[in-house]
């Protein structure tokens, strides 16, 4: 692409100047704008869908990783997951963690989050329903003066040789180009689920990792990436832990040995993958508890209820849905404690980071994570903020080039307008099946590199065009490029850790005690990234 | 995914075509929104949740169209209903206020 060419399709469109760029508007995004935006900045929020509705949180119920700062408590919440983790958190971003997500609760509550209240009549903030959670988070940062893009992604960030200044996409709805100059950016995007239709996941397509990634930044944990939900055959509702209710069973009524929520996920996967249909039942759940299961998960009824099945009583067949990064921990790596990147100007929060941090190698849905969302959102907020504002008056003449990866035209994409759609499907390919990423092996491993580069190498060989194609050219990218990430540190890690399994290695390795940085786009790197000391001693 | 937006019911407010995350819809000539691109779906509920008219049907099935008629939903009592469980619209009590929540949350702590 030729800078003029693109300058003069983009002329026309929605150009708006501000110190912020949110991209996403999920729990992180929504945080880091209303943040950003108390601490004086404008901001701009660009949504890939609807801010209250998109992304992962939004659908369904959470619980939240809310601790009382007491030092009890708090030493058993971070000893909890420390061990299952892989010994890969740090104590110190633990803390900051679970004290800006009690002061942001707390926040919560004063904004009007209709809490439930316990026996003593205090607020019980150790969960939120999602879709109350972001329609209130939505309009608060309304609220806040801050410029919500809908349906608006972002394909490419803007920057020069200081680091970011902005971003541009297409306003899907009506196929207008946007370009938002301002001086810092945040990635909130979101993990990557590979459009498996795992409840609200399907905005969530590695966009952000490709972004940050082409302006420079690397990438930490991507080995741990192969979450699987389970959900009914016929559904998209993936509440993995209300299957700690459950029993599984092969068709004939007899009992499948092993299998369970927690940590039976892989004897189901095994089944599956052996050709035998698992089904389940609720039957280990108390009778006085269904009444408060149905309220505690409302949505998770829905698909019964609609298919006239009594989970409690009924067998039904279930399947393993793949959530990759949204609900593994790698993701963008952080730099400091205000959640910038490695570029300058560049910052990630919620999903779209590592998750490391705080929960080493596994984590599961919500707690962790929406903790990790609110609050890292909320550093980056004020990270950005005060970065732009560093900046000076001068920066809104800086001369910006857009930072993408794949040639971007004006021309239509013509006869090819399908080749994003079989790029779609053949990472999926790779990355779907249970004995590619669940049950990992070098052999395996090595041949989907090698095919997901050659998929690479075919994206890079064609151009996209400037319009709403380019949304799905761009997440064909981005899986591919989240993909090699995945599998390049899946090798790299010869060793079972965390979540990451490795068939030919079922063991940990203390000599692997250490994270993996990646990045690279035509040529895919992994480096080891020492722990500090202080955290290696725990 | 999306099966059915029912024109008796819609009242045109187009507030499907505006929250649904992976943008399903289209307006339609007529006011009433046109599932467009249906297989976009991820069966996440959003429009159903937010349409003030009931007026939506989202089939479990995440992968297959169901093939439903306005008729057999009415019949069976399926359209709308989830609003009501989450305590949306006037009159209703959220049901994250519902003090089961804190009961179950207290129930599952080993």
């Amino acid at each position: 692409m030729t800078i003029q060419e693109a300058e003069q399709t983009w002329a026309g469109g929605l150009r708006l100047e501000g110190d912020v760029l949110v991209i996403g508007g999920g729990p992180a995004g929504t945080w880091a704008a209303l943040t950003a935006a108390s601490h004086g900045a404008r901001v701009v929020l660009a949504d890939k869908g609807y801010c209250g509705t998109s992304g992962a949180t939004a659908p369904s119920g959470t619980g939240v990783w809310y601790v009382e700062p007491d030092r009890e408590a708090r030493e058993e919440a971070r000893q909890s997951r420390f061990g299952l983790g892989g010994r890969l958190a740090e104590e110190d971003w633990m803390n900051r963690v679970l004290d800006r997500t009690y002061e942001n609760m707390n926040r919560l509550s004063g904004f009007g989050y209709p809490f439930p209240k316990d026996e003593a009549g205090r607020p019980y903030r150790r969960g939120l329903q999602g879709p109350e959670y972001m329609r209130l988070m939505r309009r608060l940062v309304q609220k806040a003066g801050v410029t919500i893009l809908d349906h608006s992604p972002a394909l490419e960030l803007l920057g020069d040789a200081h680091g970011v200044g902005g971003a541009r996409g297409v306003r899907t709805q009506t196929g207008e180009a946007w370009e938002v100059r301002a001086g810092a950016v945040i990635i909130a995007t979101g993990g990557c689920a590979f459009l498996s239709k795992a409840l609200g996941t399907n905005v969530l397509t590695g966009d952000g990792y490709l972004l940050a990634a082409e302006a420079g930044a690397d990438l930490s944990g991507m080995e741990f990436s192969n979450a699987y939900g389970i959900s009914p055959v016929f559904s998209s509702v993936t509440k993995t832990a209300y299957y700690r209710y459950a029993t599984f069973y092969y068709e004939d009524g007899t009992e499948v040995e092993g299998a369970g929520s927690a940590r039976g996920r892989s004897v189901i996967a095994r089944q599956l993958l052996a050709g035998r249909q698992v089904y389940a039942r609720l039957d280990k759940a108390p009778e006085d508890v269904k009444p408060l299961l149905r309220v505690g998960q409302t949505n998770f009824f829905l698909p019964f209820d609609r298919a006239g099945i009594d989970p409690f009583t009924d067998l039904f067949p279930v399947t393993l849905r793949l959530e990759g990064t949204v609900r593994g921990t790698g993701g963008i790596r952080i730099a400091d404690e205000s959640c910038r990147t490695a570029v300058p100007g560049l910052y990630a929060a919620g999903d779209a980071a590592t998750r490391e941090l705080i929960c080493g190698g596994f984590t599961g849905g919500g707690s962790h994570n929406a903790a990790w969302a609110m609050s890292s959102g909320s550093f980056a907020g004020e990270g950005a903020a005060a970065y732009a504002h560093s900046l000076g008056p001068l920066a809104g003449r800086r001369e910006l080039k857009g930072l993408s990866s794949t040639t971007v035209t004006a021309a239509s994409a013509g006869d090819r307008s399908d080749r994003p759609k079989e790029h779609i499907r053949a990472v999926q390919e790779e990355v779907m099946p249970y004995d590619r990423n669940l049950f990992r092996t070098e052999a395996g491993l090595r041949a989907s590199v090698g095919r997901l580069d050659g998929i690479w190498r075919d994206i890079r060989s064609g151009a996209s065009s400037l319009g709403a194609h380019a949304v799905q050219a761009r997440e064909a990218a981005a899986m591919t490029a989240t993909a090699r990430w995945m599998y390049r540190s899946g090798l790299a890690r010869t060793e079972t850790r965390g979540m990451h399994k490795r068939e030919d290695y079922p063991e940990q390795d203390s000599g692997q005690h250490y994270r993996l940085r990646s990045g690279g786009l035509d040529e895919v790197w992994v480096q080891p990234e020492p722990l500090r000391k202080e955290v290696a001693a725990q | 995914m999306i099966e059915l937006i029912s024109e008796s019911r819609c009242v045109q407010c187009s507030r499907c075509v505006d929250v649904c995350p992976t943008n399903v819809f289209d307006k339609g000539e007529d006011g009433i929104p046109v599932i467009a691109r249906q297989s976009d779906c991820q069966t996440c509920f959003m429009c159903e949740l937010y349409c003030p008219a009931d007026a939506m049907y989202v089939s479990p099935d995440a992968e297959a169209a169901a093939g439903v008629t306005e008729e057999s939903l009415e019949a069976q009592g399926l359209l709308g209903g989830y609003r009501e469980k989450v305590g949306w619209g006037p009159g209703r009590k959220p049901v994250s206020a519902h003090e089961y929540m804190y009961q179950l949350a207290a129930r599952s702590i080993p």
